[in-house]
């Protein structure tokens, strides 16, 4: 058996042992690569820093825990970006398995930046219905979810009696990994309610929201890790998406030169079997 | 009871979806009021699926697990699961407050749900790099150009990209070619897309509005 078959042969437990080595290394003995923001992380840096001061936000946590490695760093420094600014953050979920991700980053940022529920932020949490909550939520924030997260009727929860639709609010940030998401949030809501939006979306979908942020119906857009740590180094807060940045670099590279080992031998292999 | 069967649909499915379309542009209570019923109502609606859709995992399942069907142990772990979590969060996690902070059903979501659909989806890495070397395989012109725009998104897109090109002159950088090819060749198929698919969207809902496509009656009188 030549060298190319036998790799070729190459039993893939020995590929998951590789990745999950080049994944530990980095985490454990950071290579501290630097990181360039791009354009669409810092069109969202800025969309997010040119809102004036103390301005209500709503924050839409589209994802659940399968994303949460790319989304929660995201969903961290712009909760902590707009607390800084003293912002007001209205929250909701439309995916059923991450309203308590979204719950907790709101109340220990909340904490820690001497925030106070239902003063400076609520969370709705989660309702079903996708693009029609969506439309619903713009039409009426109060009818759309009459109780919060943890079911306390909103009407008594100050924040909410000063805002009941997109009129008062200055932002939509959306952090989204799928479906319902960004695209739908754009298609839904945006044109309809005159919403100035940003997204954070996971690597896999931002690609797809490309159009919409040429178009300038999303302003800034944070693409998975990548995006997360731009958006860190940013806010000058770095956190755990610029830690990870350097297991996702290697664990690239790796997946470069397997895809390029894999051609040379089909190519060595084809020229061989040409040759015969 | 062709009326009720064939014609009362069609109507009702014409009424709503123009006053949906209305409501875009009218924002008059006459439009708009009977629109936001209509909104609520399909919430409902949707809310009410989730009790089906739990029905149904009971039933398919169940079924499968009586009869020792295919992988039924998994099926049994999918049920018990399921049922469990019910149970806790019903039952012994303080009522409607079962969402709160220390209650069992939060620490069975930290400490259960979240790690292990964390854990599913970082399998996708392992996967990846398996098919990266057996599947990738660039035997047209096509698969060529794909691989070309891959590699150099992939290392443009991290911070080895930056790092690797950082001497080089700004527009033989990585990172700037990975952009040009998300911002433009790419923007452009996915707008092409997008923009056949929302005229197929309009086509097929006009076409339902005016009642020529009935598939969703189980019975297409086109």
């Amino acid at each position: 058996m030549s060298w190319g078959e036998r790799l070729e042969k190459l039993d893939r437990r020995w590929i998951f042992l590789a990745v999950g080595f080049l994944v530990l290394i980095p985490l454990l003995f950071p290579f501290k690569l630097p990181i360039a923001v791009s354009g669409p992380a810092r069109r969202y840096f800025e969309a997010v820093d040119k809102i004036p001061d103390g301005s209500t936000v709503v924050v839409s946590g589209d994802f659940d825990p399968a994303s949460a490695p790319e989304l929660m760093p995201m969903l961290t420094s712009s909760v902590r970006h707009l607390f800084r600014k003293n912002c007001k953050i209205i929250a909701l979920q439309l995916w059923p398995g991450g309203p308590p991700l979204v719950d907790g980053v709101l109340h220990s940022l909340g904490d820690e930046m001497g925030k106070k529920y239902g003063v400076d932020y609520v969370n709705l949490g989660y309702k079903s219905g996708n693009e029609v909550v969506m439309l619903a939520f713009g039409t009426s924030f109060s009818r759309t979810f009459p109780n919060d997260y943890s079911g306390t009727p909103v009407k008594q929860l100050p924040l909410m009696q000063k805002n009941d639709n997109f009129e008062t609010t200055k932002l939509l940030v959306n952090i989204s990994a799928g479906y319902p998401g960004t695209k739908e949030w754009v298609q839904q809501a945006q044109g309809r309610f005159h919403i100035t939006m940003v997204s954070g979306s996971t690597a896999v979908q931002a690609p797809e929201l490309y159009p919409y942020l040429q178009s300038g119906q999303v302003l800034g857009l944070l693409g998975g890790m990548a995006g997360a740590a731009e958006y860190e180094k940013s806010t000058g807060v770095l956190g755990p998406a610029t830690k990870g940045m350097d297991a996702q670099s290697s664990a690239h590279v790796f997946i470069m030169f397997l895809i390029l080992l894999g051609n040379a031998i089909y190519f060595a292999r084809r020229n061989a079997q040409g040759r015969a | 009871m062709s009326f009720f069967k064939q014609h009362l649909p069609v109507w009702l499915t014409a009424i709503i979806g123009v006053l949906t379309i209305l409501s875009f542009f009218m924002p008059h209570p006459l439009i708009a009021d009977p629109a936001e019923t209509l909104q609520n109502w399909a919430i409902v609606i949707v809310a009410s699926g989730y009790v089906l859709g739990a029905a149904n995992v009971l039933k398919v399942n169940g079924e499968d697990v009586a009869r020792r069907r295919t992988n039924w142990p998994y099926k049994i772990v999918l049920l018990a699961s399921m049922i469990g979590m019910m149970i806790i969060g019903f039952f012994m996690s303080g009522g409607t407050h079962f969402l709160d902070a220390g209650t069992k059903f939060t620490w069975a979501y930290n400490n259960l749900y979240v790690p292990m659909q964390a854990t599913m989806f970082a399998l996708l890495a392992f996967f990846i790099a398996s098919a990266a070397f057996r599947a990738f395989r660039i035997r047209t012109i096509d698969a060529g150009l794909l691989a070309i725009a891959a590699l150099i998104v992939m290392i443009g897109r991290v911070p080895i990209g930056q790092w690797l090109t950082k001497d080089l002159p700004e527009p033989w950088q990585l990172p700037v070619w990975a952009s040009w090819l998300l911002e433009w060749p790419q923007n452009a198929a996915k707008r092409g897309i997008a923009i056949g698919a929302g005229l197929g969207v309009m086509a097929t809902g006009l076409r339902i509005i005016l009642g020529i496509e009935r598939n969703y009656m189980r019975e297409d009188k086109s």
